[in-house]
């Protein structure tokens, strides 16, 4: 299925408006163009969104609700809030939005062997919510299955326009409430066979010619938050050559138990125990789309990525997040300066400069104890 | 915990049938008792890179001269301040090498010297560097001009004419001197440039290593080198004649190339075939000046005097462009990733250290083509014409009854050659029989069975007792040697996972393949498409296979090594100085070459075990 008005598939290849499709939904699209595989999916336009509106004619009513709200009165708010999410959760979405997004449900269905689980979450334009956490958490629905559950949701997100949280922050910022609108997001969930971080330097010594990768089987949480030792891969940056490569131990791995909508942990055989969690390939594509997201971010990132199951080799390496490295990045860059004189700056002879750098250091890495 | 150790030379068997081995090489050459204690301190490690088997003693000439050329420039000429020359012994016939430290109080004092020294040369480059091509062409052409021809019965009349007053018998003796001195003269020309292309590479490689910590060795390689060098020369006049041929349509005649005189006659006979005469007959003088050795045996075979050789090539060239294949190698692309390669590591840098990266690199790829073209006017051109005029005079004394094989002069040492040329000139001279046909055929013999004996046993890596680290600059770039190399010697090195072997990372890639072992250049032959060459040591004039084959692996070599340049060329994996592939490894065996990491996996499960009971030194192997 092509994207349309109402609906803009990640790969779509139509140019991401935030008015469209939100923070979060164009930085999808754009991640998508840019080369950087986040886990397929599409954006139900803010197009969707009022038209279901228009049709339904409520856009007046809420206003006019929201109109005369004291912030300060929470219990009134909370009322209000209710009364108009039930609203919009109670009126049918008009055939014609139905059948555009059902169609686009299937075409990425279409895409695996057998349907998988998605998520959907809201992805609001500009200053309509308070920020990225509350928008990126309270609407979030994870492991939907089937169309049914996901219109279902869509309109829950829609919905989450009017939470008592969002009407208090636009009436205290005096952001009006006309011209609202919301795009919602459904994505594959990411069904991770390995998952870890990747750090476009070295962390130890904040060398930037270096990617620094660490990688363990399953969900990547155990990675971040430790529980797990993961394999730890230091590569060039430049050649993509593998510098250090130290095996972890990788004991558990947390995977999606479909049946249950969670995560269940598990122990990790030897035999994957003993051998490094990501082939030689996989390795370069997790580092080279490392490398991609720092020249698209243009500072030093640390990534999240995971290879998917559902996913044929080749496709299969999503990119989960992407943010600037901090901890070096904020410092001067930690580059010795060349030496000039060095070791044997003191006696060596203000020599003539060759190519406009002194003799005296060429003596000097000569000189260097290991050479 | 004990130090670990290499045998002492007095430790290592004599194999049988060598015994008084030592004699047939001049007394400097060879370890002293009186010595014993001092020579037993140092540590020596064999140069099997240059010198893979036994020495005849007139072939020690090349190591001598090599050697002592080296150390010259250190020691006396650019006066490096750490390092002086190399020491060098042969034991059972090979060489093994020791570098002098400067002592540390001397080494102040020699950097003021060393930089007005190295100044003078870099800031001259380009000058100086011609003017050397006008002085080893000059030699080459005046060793050219010398010959041995036989002494005349009676000395001619115009020299009684004339008032010569000499029977001619001096000009042998002369000639035969002047050889001598004319190859000594290349080989210190041969290292006037190459430690300045070793002292620039070096330079930027450690400020690499400086500013980015643990940089692969490779990618620094990979910015300096030149793409389009001299040494390829050769190997690309013989694809432009393949290229020719074809347009031409000349690809019947080359059936039997094996039959030099009737190929190129049948192609000078064909229509078109002057067209491609002329132009084989332009890349012959001076690019078939070409060894398929390396140019420090007597043995080793030169294109211009094997047409076979290069013709063989040309038809296997033939035949693959005939199947669509491309044989040029990929100059382009291997600029732009070069040029890639440097941007983005120069992008890493900033403030100063940019501009400092540039004129370090810029340094370094000036002058780091030496290290590689020289190899094609010393080794090749100016050793090619010293062998053959070495020949010449070999055959004209076997004429005169010294010996009988038309190569047996190789067996006396140089010196014993004017010894015998006295013999020869007092016997014509005063007209009697000379003592050496009742002399050398004899001694001959002994020495041949010693020659033979002692090519049944490998030489041990190194002997003695290793320093804790190996840090002169020139043992670890020229040969590789490193305080991890001696460790992995010392079966103390990491071991490879899933068993095999570990050398160094020489050009990247990973690939799987069947094994060709050649322990012989005339083994070439049987390298099939799709294969990995496994070998003792390479040389620049195996280029042609090197389209051919998928990786290489080595006994011996660093990242500078003639392999694993040439590996980075033709973008083909390389490890190398592995030190026992070609032992342990045998042909047809299925190998995975990782030369990012510097591993060779035989994946054949049989073979796994012999190999684990194998090792250098634990295989009697026969070379050539």
């Amino acid at each position: 299925m092509q994207s349309n008005d109402y609906i803009q598939f990640f790969d779509g290849g139509i140019e991401p408006t935030l008015e469209n499709l939100g923070g979060k939904g164009s930085s999808l699209v754009t991640m998508t163009s840019a080369g950087m595989p986040v886990p397929p999916g599409f954006v139900v336009t803010t197009a969707e969104f009022d038209a279901f509106m228009d049709e339904a004619g409520i856009t007046a009513k809420i206003n006019q609700l929201l109109a005369d709200l004291d912030p300060e009165d929470t219990a009134q708010v909370d009322r209000v809030s209710a009364a108009i999410r039930e609203d919009i959760c109670s009126r049918p979405v008009p055939q014609a939005l139905r059948d555009q997004t059902t169609r686009a449900y299937e075409s990425l269905m279409s895409r695996f062997d057998a349907p998988v689980p998605v998520a959907v979450r809201s992805s609001a334009t500009a200053e309509d919510l308070p920020d990225a956490s509350f928008a990126g958490q309270q609407d979030t629905y994870l492991w939907l299955d089937g169309v049914k559950a996901v219109t279902e949701h869509i309109r829950q997100c829609w919905a989450s326009l009017y939470t008592s949280r969002a009407i208090i922050y636009r009436l205290k910022n005096n952001i009006p409430n006309e011209g609202l609108s919301m795009a919602v997001v459904v994505q594959k969930m990411v069904n991770s066979r390995v998952s870890g971080v990747a750090i476009t330097m070295d962390p130890t010594n904040g060398d930037r010619s270096k990617i620094t990768i660490d990688s363990s089987y399953g969900v990547g949480e155990m990675v971040v938050s430790g529980q797990v030792t993961p394999d730890n891969i230091v590569l060039d940056k430049v050649t993509l050559a593998v510098v250090a490569d130290h095996l972890g131990d990788k004991h558990a791995e947390l995977v999606p138990d479909a049946g249950a909508k969670r995560l269940v942990e598990r122990e990790v055989d030897a035999e994957r125990r003993g051998r490094r969690s990501l082939t030689d390939a996989e390795l370069t594509a997790v580092a080279q789309m490392a490398k991609w997201a720092e020249k698209h971010y243009k500072c030093p990132q640390d990534i999240e990525w995971a290879l998917d199951w559902d996913l044929p080799n080749g496709e299969n390496l999503l990119l989960l997040q992407s943010r600037p490295e901090t901890v070096h990045s904020s410092k001067p860059a930690a580059q010795p300066t060349a030496t000039a004189g060095g070791y044997f700056g003191g006696i060596s002879s203000p020599a003539p400069a060759t190519g406009g750098f002194s003799l005296g250091s060429i003596t000097a890495s000569l000189l260097k104890p290991s050479a | 915990m004990s130090l670990k150790s290499f045998p002492k030379p007095s430790e290592l068997t004599v194999p049988a049938g060598a015994e008084g081995w030592e004699k047939i090489y001049p007394y400097y050459l060879v370890f002293q008792d009186k010595l014993k204690e001092q020579e037993d301190a140092k540590f020596w490690f064999c140069d099997s890179q240059h010198w893979p088997t036994v020495f005849k003693p007139f072939e020690t000439i090349g190591g001598e001269f090599a050697v002592k050329c080296l150390g010259q420039y250190n020691a006396r000429h650019l006066m490096i301040p750490n390092a002086n020359g190399i020491e060098f012994r042969i034991h059972l016939g090979y060489l093994y090498m020791s570098p002098i430290p400067v002592p540390e109080d001397q080494i102040a004092a020699r950097v003021p010297l060393f930089e007005q020294r190295i100044g003078h040369y870099f800031q001259n480059w380009e000058e100086k560097l011609k003017h050397w091509h006008v002085k080893v062409r000059g030699t080459i052409d005046e060793m050219e001009r010398i010959s041995f021809p036989k002494l005349p019965d009676i000395v001619p009349m115009e020299d009684i004419t004339s008032g010569k007053g000499k029977d001619g018998s001096e000009k042998l003796l002369e000639s035969y001197d002047r050889l001598i001195q004319l190859a000594y003269q290349n080989w210190q020309y041969h290292f006037e440039f190459l430690n300045l292309g070793y002292i620039a590479y070096l330079d930027f490689f450690n400020f690499c290593k400086q500013v980015f910590p643990n940089v692969p060795d490779q990618s620094i390689a990979a910015m300096v080198q030149g793409v389009d060098m001299e040494l390829f020369r050769p190997d690309d006049e013989l694809k432009q004649l393949a290229k020719l041929a074809v347009e031409l349509g000349l690809q019947a005649h080359f059936r039997n190339t094996d039959d030099v005189d009737a190929t190129l006659g049948a192609i000078a006979a064909a229509p078109g075939g002057d067209r491609w005469s002329a132009q084989y007959d332009g890349a012959k003088d001076p690019w078939f000046n070409f060894t398929v050795g390396n140019g420090f045996y007597g043995h080793d075979k030169y294109w211009n005097e094997h047409q076979e050789i290069p013709l063989g090539y040309i038809a296997d060239y033939i035949r693959r462009v005939d199947e669509g294949q491309e044989i040029m190698r990929p100059v382009e692309a291997l600029i732009v990733e070069r040029d890639r390669i440097i941007e983005e590591y120069r992008e890493l840098l900033e403030g100063e250290n940019q501009a400092v990266f540039d004129a370090k690199r810029g340094l370094a790829a000036t002058a780091y083509p030496y290290v590689e073209n020289h190899n094609f006017y010393i080794e090749h051109w100016t050793m090619g014409v010293f062998w053959r005029k070495i020949r010449e005079l070999s055959r004209m004394m076997a004429a005169e009854g010294f010996w009988s094989g038309p190569d047996d002069l190789l067996y006396l040492g140089r010196n014993e050659v004017r010894d015998a040329l006295f013999d020869l000139v007092t016997g014509w001279g005063v007209g009697a029989k000379p003592i050496g046909p009742d002399f050398w055929p004899e001694e001959i013999e002994r020495r041949r069975g010693i020659v033979d004996a002692l090519k049944t046993a490998r030489p041990a890596p190194a002997l003695n007792t290793p320093p804790e680290s190996i840090t002169e600059p020139f043992t670890r770039m020229l040969w590789g040697i490193t305080t991890e190399q001696v460790q992995q010697w010392l079966g103390a090195g990491e071991t490879v996972e899933g068993g095999g072997l570990r050398g160094m990372a020489a050009s990247p890639g990973v690939v799987e393949g069947l094994a060709r072992v050649v322990t012989d250049a005339d083994q070439l032959s049987e390298v099939q498409q799709g294969e990995i060459l496994v070998a003792t040591v390479t040389a620049p004039s195996w280029g042609p296979i090197f389209g051919k084959i998928k990786a290489t692996v080595t006994d011996i070599g660093g990242m500078m090594s003639h392999a694993a340049i040439v590996c980075r060329e033709y973008g083909l994996p390389a490890v190398t100085g592995t030190g026992s592939a070609s032992t342990t490894i045998k042909t047809g065996q299925l190998l995975r070459v990782d030369g990012t990491k510097g591993t060779v996996q035989i994946l054949d499960a049989e073979s796994l075990e012999e190999l684990l009971v194998t090792g250098p030194g634990a295989h009697s192997h026969s070379h050539v």
